[in-house]
């Protein structure tokens, strides 16, 4: 159930460009949530709260972290909290992850950008369930590059960038075909990627995350729907979402 | 009686804090925050006479002290409301006011008769303003003499007393209140969302799929608040106020321009838990400044003049 929580600023460092990664101490969140969900930030000032994605989450000590990138006005904001700020957040908000995993043996991660960070929680919990976890990873270029050496602690990661500053050259859809054999796929990045990816591997059973500006982040305004080809023809990516069937949503 | 009590036709609001239409959705969701039993009344979404899926997105944007939406009425149709959502509203010690939109005056129509089908609607608000549909919403809204056809057809097709939706997109608001007063609604809601734009830089386009929506949120609290006013001063029925309140303050400021209950809306989406923190703050607020209840405040920067 979603809560309104204060949420303690442990730590707070740039670990890309433009990208930040945030521990944050809550007893309530880190107990309950599951890959794929995400916090919804209220920052002074403004009237919308900022969804971000739980990348993971240490119970034993009650913390969650959260990376995000400075893209404007609200992420800039709360790159500039400092240690010791508190935070004032709904969550968990969302349907994570939370799938059967019954004759499932290898799982394919991809992220681009800022979408990788919900795959490293879910990434870190398949593997501890004995998944073998293969994990491919988008970003623009060296610099924005992050957790290459976390996914590699679980996974067999491919990091690709568009420019060619690291990694593969490209887009993650042109290594793809090189990963081998896989049985499921998880996705989260931005929509032109989701929608290459889920036109690519239509074979294949997928979830995926999707991204829309929100109002309520609670299912209550009808602002962040996607157009499904289930019998509702709607859902809510806010509280039905935001990981859908792949096959579900029409992009 | 206590002192937070209002009673208005057709409701007997134990307090006079309800959610807005279309920021409270059915109440479920907010129902995991606090017990609905706290507040006054809910204003539902929208309902059209058969369902609809609304505009594209991005349907919502923020702004300066507050926020622009597109939703474009979605909801499920008013059969499915009445079958699926008001019997969960009825379980809460609260009035239910029901949201009534549609594109044509015989769509009004029959959403309005279809609500007499449930004993557990209390009160209608016509919703002549909407801003974000095409086909003919906005017109009803801005043109006194097709306000006041809506408004007649309507109350000969319900039973439940008419809170008529004031639009604040137009040159004259008194002209709309009491063209509709003289059409025999039994009060007025105002005010409605204001046509607004955001361009998105990025993509030097409107940011909003629908290109315009409607403008909430503490920025729009001035142009509401004289609004009515201005109507309080010229017409008899009740105004149930609404547009950027967030604290206890704001409700009494709405009380003394006119209002005799209010509406929160944009204010839930910061704070979830935003009407049952008002509703402990009002007493406190109004002492404050002097009065014994709620209705003792009703109007009095109108009768100060
Ligand atoms: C479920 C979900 C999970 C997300 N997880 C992450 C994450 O882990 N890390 C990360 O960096 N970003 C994530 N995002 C994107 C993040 O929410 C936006 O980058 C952020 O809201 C931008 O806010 P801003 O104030 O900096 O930008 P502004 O452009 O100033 O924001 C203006 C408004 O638009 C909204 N908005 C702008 N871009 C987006 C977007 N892409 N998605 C949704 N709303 C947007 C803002 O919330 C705000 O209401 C996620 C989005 C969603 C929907
Ligand atoms: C997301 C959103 C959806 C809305 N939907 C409706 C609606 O369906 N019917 C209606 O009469 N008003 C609707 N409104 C207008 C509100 O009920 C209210 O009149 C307006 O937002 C001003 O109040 P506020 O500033 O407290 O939000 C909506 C407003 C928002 C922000």
């Amino acid at each position: 159930m979603i809560r309104k929580e204060s949420m303690k600023i442990v730590s707070t460092k740039e670990i890309a460009k433009e990208t930040v990664e945030m521990v944050l101490k809550n007893s309530y969140i880190s107990e309950n949530a599951i890959p794929g969900q995400f916090l919804h930030i209220l920052l002074d000032g403004h009237t919308l709260r900022r969804p971000i994605s739980i990348a993971d989450v240490d119970k034993e000590n009650e913390m969650v972290t959260i990376l995000f990138k400075k893209l404007g006005f609200g992420t800039e904001k709360l790159s500039e909290s400092k240690v010791g700020d508190v935070l004032n957040v709904l969550g968990p908000s969302g349907n994570g992850f939370e799938i059967s995993l019954e004759g499932i043996h290898t799982v394919l991660l991809i992220g681009g950008g800022i979408g990788v960070p919900p795959m490293y929680y879910l990434g870190k919990s398949l593997a501890k369930q004995n998944m073998n976890v293969i994990s491919v990873l988008g970003f623009q270029s060296k610099e924005h590059v992050f957790y290459e050496e976390r996914f590699q602690q679980f996974s067999k990661t491919y990091v690709v960038t568009n420019d060619g500053s690291y990694g593969d050259k490209g887009f993650v859809t042109n290594v793809i075909p090189k990963v081998g054999e896989f049985d499921r796929f998880y996705s989260c990045g931005p929509l032109p990627m989701l929608k290459a990816i889920t036109n690519e591997l239509f074979e294949k059973e997928g979830f995926i995350s999707l991204e829309e500006r929100m109002g309520c982040g609670v299912g209550a305004c009808f602002a962040c729907v996607v157009p499904t080809n289930t019998e509702k023809g709607y859902k809510k990516i806010c509280s039905d979402g935001p990981v859908f069937d792949a096959r579900e949503v029409i992009l | 009686m206590s002192r937070l009590q209002v009673n208005l036709p057709g409701l007997n609001l134990k307090n006079p804090i309800m959610p807005a239409s279309g920021c409270f959705g059915f109440g479920r969701e907010y129902s995991q925050f606090y017990d609905l039993s706290k507040l006054g009344a809910v204003m539902m979404k929208a309902a059209t006479g058969s369902e609809r899926f609304g505009n594209p997105t991005p349907r919502v944007a923020e702004t300066a002290s507050g926020m622009l939406n597109a939703i474009g009425l979605q909801n499920p149709g008013v059969e499915k409301i009445i079958e699926n959502e008001v019997p969960f509203l009825a379980q809460y010690d609260m009035s239910v006011i029901a949201n009534v939109a549609g594109s044509t005056v015989e769509e009004y129509e029959y959403v309005a008769r279809t609500f007499n089908h449930t004993n557990n609607v209390h009160a209608l608000e016509l919703n002549i303003s909407c801003p974000n549909v095409k086909e003919g919403g906005i017109q009803f809204g801005t043109d006194p003499s097709m306000a006041a056809k809506v408004t007649e057809i309507v109350k000969k097709a319900s039973n439940l007393p008419v809170y008529v939706k004031l639009s604040p997109n137009v040159t004259d608001i008194v002209t709309m209140a009491k063209a509709v007063e003289s059409a025999g609604a039994d009060g007025l809601s105002m005010i409605n969302t204001l046509t607004g734009m955001q361009i998105h830089l990025p993509t030097k386009r409107p940011l909003i799929a629908n290109k315009t929506g409607g403008l909430s949120g503490a920025a729009i609290k001035p142009i509401a608040i004289r609004m009515i006013y201005e109507v309080k001063q010229h017409v008899q029925i009740p105004i149930i106020g609404m547009g950027g309140i967030s604290n206890a303050e704001d409700v009494l400021e709405f009380l003394l321009a006119g209002a005799s209950a209010v509406a929160v809306g944009t204010a839930n989406f910061s704070n979830p838990l935003i009407c049952s923190e008002i509703i402990d703050e009002l007493s406190i607020t109004l002492e404050r400044y002097g009065f014994g209840s709620v209705e003792h405040a009703i109007g009095k920067a109108v009768m100060n003049e």
